[in-house]
């Protein structure tokens, strides 16, 4: 059973957005994706890596919901549960 | 027509980075060619890229965008771009594309699934991911787009180029070519056509030259309208005078024995040129290093410049560096510029053994001052030839 907390996801994404090349300072759960420099193809990665590592599917419609980081974060949590 | 003048250069090639090192070292007879590859040992995308940089880019566009910072550089474009960026394109040529990210994913494919395959391989295999990322970089708004013909890409590319000025499509276009395929796929299927040299040695029209080396690399030139160039006050490192490009239709990896396709790439680079066999000084030759290109080059460069082919200097780049595939040609054009702005024509290195049956002057081992009489033009072509018959060459003139 993959860890589905919500520290752990938090660390998944956040060491995904480092290997895409964003800022590891300006992470943060407010931080918003676009200043991040987090464009469609990243995401596109990180649902493939949130998929491989929770299970969770994520369409490109909830992708398109995913403003920040907390976004993210808190939509993998509530559907992972 | 417009003159199309060249304002800059750039490479990055087995012998290190930059154009001028490209030329040192070869005319002082350094070779890039190690363990039978000429591998970019000096390039380190990390010298040039931040992580989300090279990540959104397979080596063989990162390869052209450093040729295409340093040219631009060269021809005084840093700090802003001398026209509308409308006006401005960037053709490059490649061979294979974007083969070590193919290679990748499909191990991913096969090893992990199909959910494995990454978001970020389209963007980077595709062939015309090099003309993109030059495109981008520098905000370029011109016509853009890449060129497949195998080893003659980078040459056709620096032709289109050409035309596209010529005939107002664009004022000033990057033109080149870059390849990155040192790769297991790569090797195991040039092998298997038997077109590598199992001695892995470059040896061109060597009694003993038994296929060519592989390499990897990227050249890059700044094409200007001559008149935009002049009213800039750019500074202007040669004339590109002309191209020309035939088909052999003759087999899919072989020329024909006459070499009758590459005769008439020279020839209507010459008529396009408006030169003369006699105005010419220097031959840059495909030289491969196989047994069959570099006979049917020596034919063709009889039939299409008469008694004027014995008396030139030709050498082959590709003795120092290897076969750069789609990068080959744009790397032998930054090439040939430096050989007759430097007045040095670089040897072909490994000709020690000459093969009896090609009796032109190929300057084995050793550099060669190019002595110039007053009045004569620094005129000289660059021949590539690429498997399906492809057949490209550019008359290039120093000023």
């Amino acid at each position: 059973m993959a860890d589905t907390s919500i520290e752990h996801i938090q660390k998944v994404i956040t060491e995904s957005l480092v290997t895409f090349g964003a800022d590891p300072d300006a992470i943060s759960r407010d931080a918003q994706l676009e200043a991040l420099d987090v464009d469609s193809l990243d995401l596109a990665e990180l649902s493939q890596i949130i998929e491989e590592q929770f299970g969770v599917e994520l369409t490109s419609n909830d992708v398109a919901e995913i403003k920040t980081v907390g976004d993210a974060i808190d939509m993998v949590a509530e559907r992972a549960k | 027509m417009n003159e199309v003048v060249v304002t800059g250069l750039g490479a990055v090639t087995p012998l290190g980075i930059g154009a001028a090192t490209l030329h040192e070292r070869w005319a002082a007879g350094v070779s890039g060619i190690e363990d039978g590859e000429g591998a970019c040992r000096d390039f380190v995308a990390s010298d040039h890229f931040s992580v989300k940089q090279a990540r959104r880019a397979d080596r063989f566009a990162q390869l052209v965008l450093v040729a295409a910072q340093e040219a631009l550089a060269d021809a005084g474009w840093e700090d802003e771009l001398p026209y509308a960026a409308t006006e401005i394109g960037a053709i490059v040529g490649t061979g294979i594309g974007g083969i070590g990210t193919i290679e990748a994913n499909d191990r991913a494919l096969f090893e992990q699934g199909p959910k494995h395959v990454s978001p970020l391989a389209v963007p980077l295999m595709m062939g015309n991911a090099g003309a993109a990322a030059v495109s981008m970089r520098h905000g370029l708004r011109g016509p853009s787009y890449g060129v497949v013909s195998a080893c003659a890409a980078g040459t056709h590319a620096i032709g289109s180029a050409m035309r596209a000025i010529q005939y107002g499509d664009a004022t000033a276009v990057l033109a080149g070519g870059t390849e990155a395929s040192l790769t297991p796929l790569s090797r195991a299927a040039f092998v298997a056509v038997d077109a590598l040299s199992p001695t892995g040695i470059s040896r061109p029209f060597d009694l003993r030259r038994d296929g060519f080396v592989m390499g990897e690399g990227a050249g890059v030139l700044v094409l200007e309208s001559g008149e935009a160039a002049r009213a800039r006050g750019a500074r202007i490192l040669a004339v590109l005078r002309g191209y020309g490009a035939t088909s052999d239709a003759h087999h899919i990896t072989a020329p024909p024995s006459d070499g009758s396709g590459a005769a008439r790439a020279i020839t209507r680079a010459l008529a396009d040129a408006d030169i003369t066999p006699d105005q010419l000084v220097y031959v840059n030759a495909h030289g491969t290093s196989t047994p069959i290109n570099d006979r049917a080059e020596t034919a063709a460069l009889k039939s299409a410049l008469g008694d004027r082919a014995y008396k030139l200097p030709i050498s082959s780049t590709k003795s120092a560096i290897g076969h750069l595939l789609g990068a080959a040609g744009a790397v032998e054009a930054v090439a040939t510029i430096l050989a007759l702005r430097n007045r040095t024509i670089p040897p072909t290195l490994g000709l020690e053994e000459p093969d009896p049956e090609l009796d032109l002057d190929y300057v084995p081992l050793v550099s060669r001052e190019l002595v110039v009489e007053d009045g004569q033009l620094l005129a000289a072509i660059s021949n590539s030839f690429g498997f399906g018959g492809h057949n490209a060459v550019l008359c290039l003139e120093a000023t």
